[in-house]
């Protein structure tokens, strides 16, 4: 190893162990996370310095054995083999080291320096074990260091060990005998060492996994060796004539020869003074997994969840507004300044994009909660009970107990985020499962789709909301399952899939600082992915909508009318001493500006003395516009008050009128109108394409741009539900139609940014594409198919909406009882593939 | 006993018998042809709070493996904890270890009565 060059050490153990504790105690804040190469399993890395020496540290993913079998065992194991570490540090949680050992005995085989981390000391002190670490060492022949991470006992012995262990020269550990098959497994690890192309391998570990039967090892073989059929004969010949003298397959034996192994040293290392006692555990669990509480305290942990994340986390954001808007007013500030009629093209597009990030923003507080929310229920163990109850109703439609956390996430009843639900489904070990899990949360009612339904349920269903409401938030979890089911038995059918087998966790006290760290760092994570991909879409966005602008004709009759309006304004100010002020027409657009700054600051300033003091501010800063902007009380001031509210309200009102032309001119609005063939079956018009087009990149955006696309003509500040109210009756519009589109709306694509996110976890374009085609296509289906049923038969919109929900549940319960109606037809079917 | 009736009425209970009518109590059988025509007692005919001590893992592939590495190695005793509210999947307890199962995964493993 040359000088300088770093030391790399790998954190290995089982899923639970401890090791990103470790990894976060050894490392500090030093980390960065990737994925290995071609899978989305993620790559902990992250260093330290001692001595001089810098010592690299990867957290590897967790597994039980290095047995080809499950992806992280895979990926670690390719990474151990590949390469090398210099000292591997064996993370073992002290309360199962009998099923700890087994790895410890192949890292051992593999020729690794080890280093073995007793972790979680004091659960083990608390279960009264008793470990004597010597005779441990002496029978491993290893440095066994014991530690609590959670409270960083054991740092610095462990961080000493690991620079021994990396300086020291190889010794050769001690070796498990494997009795009868011990003359085999000599006998190839001796042919095997002879191999001059398997240098850099462990000729014992290779000899074992040969006779163990491991795919990966053969074809390890396959690769180096020229002819490797000769060695491969032999040993299928050796695992034969083992099967039939022991009626035990060779590579039963070895995992039994392991297990003995590690019982036999526990056996003489470990006393249990509290043998036979019912673990605390275990007594939690008689109540809270009792047949009937558990379902019980399940709703209630989901209902704590939702207030205090979601109802609180919005009460929150009362609060957090008031400084997005002042960013945003100071974004306006800076950026230059607001024409009469249309504004420099840098201003709208940064405002545009201030707006975007702040829509985005806004969700910070309520993420934060429910992520640490979250954090609580996966530290303290709860969150694998979750996944035990519910099993059996997830595994019914293809599913698995561990989808209910992204399902909770995305937000099962209402309000949540389809991206770090997507994000969440890394831990679920059946790809099949996986797979329908990041398809079918989309469905959920993120936060941003709320607006959309609040806003059609007041204008159609005033009498009706809270029912309206209870239909659409359990309808999508109602398809979400159908989905499921029927991708898994379709186009996931050969999709790899796994056992459900789990381990329970004993229950931990979580830690505040592990909370908050977790809930920081999946926030960041939000913010950061799809941070950069909404800037991107709207700009995308932006340039759709805007170009290629109103039509000239209607850009000069524009131009008339404010220079009449402007005209006017002028001719009321006839005579009035203020109208020195803003002789120059530049200056009137200087006032106009001041006055729209005032306003929206005034909307954000909290309290009398903040008013006061922009009132202050005015004065000092433009003297005389004070009389305009500010309502005075002699009738010249009065007079100019009125005159610059009428022009200003002109102003609105035209670039109101024109941005809706924009619109309805703009790449965006062909594309909605070039859609009205296809959507008209779902009563969808050009308006509501684009909006539903918009929602695209950020699903909040519908409402804002039907808000712009409802507009009025009178500029009275009619709220855009009597607006959109008005103007959709007039065009024939009913409340059927609004079900049609919320209907659509539930079972739309994703935004863009959890598609981005099935891009990432997935790790195919392919999966990313589905993504958006099938519930586009599943929406328009069902939203023209609802349309087109109910006007033929009649109904009003309340009794649309029962008669889907009630036909959705109903289908629910097909699939998901049990059909003795249908042979044993499909019995055969569905099984996971062989291996 | 009644629970267990409701729950298979409504399926929601242990898979469907083949009706053998050997009259023993049966649980979710294996389908596969590994276990086709083993008539032997699975962690599935265990009821909650009994021990039983494991004899053989039928199956193959990567639930076998994942079952031996959790420590169900012929000759150790198991513990069946509990059903799920909803009768699947199950808990046992191995050693100090507490692990979750589908039945379909006990049904590959075969134990004696302790
Ligand atoms: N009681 C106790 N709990 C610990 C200790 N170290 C880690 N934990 C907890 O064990 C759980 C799993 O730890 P983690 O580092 O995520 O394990 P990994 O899966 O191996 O990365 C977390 O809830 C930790 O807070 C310890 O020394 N004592
Ligand atoms: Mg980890």
């Amino acid at each position: 190893m040359p000088e300088g060059a770093p030391w790399l050490v790998a954190l290995a153990g089982q899923q639970n162990a401890g090791k990103s504790t470790l990894f976060n105690m050894l490392t500090g804040l030093q980390q960065h996370i990737a994925n290995y190469p071609g899978v989305t399993v993620d790559k902990k890395s992250g260093s330290y310095p001692a001595d001089g020496q810098r010592y690299e540290v990867v957290d590897l993913p967790g597994c039980y054995s290095l047995a080809a079998f499950s992806l992280e065992e895979r990926v670690a194991r390719a990474f151990l083999l590949e390469d090398r570490p210099d000292v591997v540090v064996n993370v073992i949680d002290a309360t199962n080291l009998r099923r700890s050992l087994p790895l410890t005995f192949q890292l051992l085989e593999m020729g690794f320096k080890v280093v073995i981390a007793l972790n979680m000391m004091d659960a083990a002190e608390r279960r009264g074990l008793e470990i004597d670490i010597a005779h441990l060492e002496r029978r491993l022949c290893v440095p066994v260091i014991p530690v609590v991470g959670r409270k960083g006992k054991g740092e610095a012995e462990l961080r000493a060990a690991i620079a021994k262990a990396a300086t020291t020269d190889h010794v050769t550990p001690a070796t498990l005998n494997y009795g009868a098959l011990e003359e085999d497994v000599a006998r190839f690890q001796g042919k095997l060492a002879a191999e001059p192309a398997l240098q850099d391998v462990s000729a014992r570990w290779l000899s074992v996994k040969l006779l163990e039967s491991d795919s990966e090892a053969e074809a390890l073989l396959g690769t180096r060796l020229p002819n490797p059929h000769g060695i491969l004969d032999e040993v299928y010949t050796a695992r034969k004539t083992f099967e039939k003298r022991h009626g035990l397959s060779s590579g039963d034996h070895v995992s039994y020869c392991r297990d003995r192994h590690a019982a036999a040293i526990i056996e003489a290392s470990i006393t249990d003074t509290k043998a036979g006692q019912v673990p605390v555990s275990e007594r939690i669990d008689r109540v809270l997994l009792n047949r009937f509480a558990a379902p019980i305290f399940l709703m209630a942990t989901v209902w704590a969840i939702y207030q205090l994340s979601i109802v609180q986390g919005y009460e929150l954001t009362k609060v957090t507004w008031p400084f997005l808007a002042g960013f945003r007013n100071f974004a306006a500030g800076i950026l230059p300044d607001a024409g009469f009629l249309t504004d420099p093209q840098i201003r709208s597009l940064g405002l545009w994009i201030v707006d975007s990030i702040n829509t985005l923003l806004n969700y910070v507080p309520i993420f934060l909660i429910l992520f640490a929310l979250i954090a609580i229920l996966e530290d303290s163990g709860y969150m694998a009970r979750i996944a035990f109850i519910l099993d059996r109703i997830l595994h019914r439609f293809g599913l698995h107990g561990q989808s209910t956390l992204p399902f909770i996430l995305a937000g099962v009843f209402a309000g949540g985020c389809a991206v770090p639900g997507v994000m969440a489904t890394k831990g679920i070990p059946d790809a099949r499962a996986r797979l329908a899990t990041i398809l079918t949360v989309p469905f959920m009612n993120c936060m941003a789709k709320i607006p959309l339904y609040t806003l059609l349920i007041n204008i159609y269903f005033p009498e009706t909301k809270g029912l309206m409401l209870f239909y659409l938030s359990t309808i999508t979890v109602v398809v979400a399952m159908l989905v499921a089911k029927l991708l898994t038995s379709s186009v996931l059918r050969n999709e790899e899939t796994a056992p459900f087998v789990m381990e329970l966790p004993s229950y931990h006290l979580p830690t505040i600082p592990g909370v908050l760290r977790r809930s920081f760092d999946r926030t960041w994570l939000y913010i950061k992915k799809v941070g950069t991909v909404v800037v991107a879409i709207a700009v995308v966005i932006y340039v759709l909508l805007q170009f290629p602008g109103v039509p000239a004709a209607r850009q000069v009759a524009y131009h008339a009318e404010a220079e009449a309006a402007i005209a006017q304004f002028y001719e009321a100010l006839e005579g009035n001493p203020h109208r020195l002020a803003v002789e120059d027409p530049a200056r009137l657009i200087d006032l106009i500006n001041v006055q729209s700054a005032y306003r929206a600051a005034r909307l954000n300033a909290g309290g009398k003395e903040a008013v006061q003091a922009m009132d202050a501010d005015l004065a000092e800063a433009h003297p005389d516009f004070v009389p305009f902007v500010l309502r005075g009380r002699d009738a010249d001031a009065k007079a100019a008050n009125q005159a610059l509210r009428t022009l200003t309200n002109q102003r609105t009102t035209l670039r109101r009128e024109m941005r809706s032309d924009r619109i309805e001119a703009s790449f965006l609005g062909h594309i909605g109108r070039g859609l009205e063939p296809v959507t008209q079956f779902a009563d969808f018009d050009w308006k509501i394409n684009i909006a539903l087009l918009a929602s695209f990149a950020a699903r909040e955006s519908a409402v804002s741009t039907l808000g712009v696309l409802f507009d009025q003509d009178d500029g009275e500040n009619r709220s855009l539900e009597d607006r959109m109210g008005a103007q959709q009756s007039s065009e024939g519009r009913t409340a059927v139609s609004a079900v049609a589109l919320m209907l659509f709306f539930a079972l739309y694509p994703p935004c863009l940014a959890t598609v981005i996110m099935v891009r990432v976890q997935t790790a195919s374009t392919g999966w990313m594409m589905f993504s958006i085609i099938f519930p586009t296509l599943l929406g328009l289906t069902v939203a023209s198919a609802v349309y087109s049923g109910a006007t033929a038969l009649g109904l009003t919109g309340l009794q649309t909406m029962s008669t889907v929900w009630f036909a959705a549940l109903g289908l629910l319960l097909v699939v998901a009882l049990p059909k003795p109606w249908l042979p044993d037809l499909l019995a055969g079917r569905s099984r996971e593939p062989a291996q | 006993m009644m629970n267990r009736a409701f729950f298979q009425a409504m399926g929601l209970g242990r898979g469907r018998c083949r009706g053998d009518g050997k009259g023993r109590r049966k649980g979710y059988r294996c389908h596969e042809a590994c276990c086709k025509g083993r008539d032997d007692t699975n962690l599935n005919d265990i009821a909650p709070g009994e021990a039983c001590t494991i004899c053989r893992l039928h199956g193959r592939g990567s639930v076998r493996q994942r079952l031996l590495d959790l420590g169900f190695q012929p000759g150790r005793e198991v513990k069946m904890v509990r059903n799920a509210p909803l009768h699947d999947p199950i808990e046992l307890q191995l050693g100090d270890s507490f692990i979750v199962l589908r039945r379909r995964e006990a049904a590959h493993i075969e134990v004696t009565h302790a």
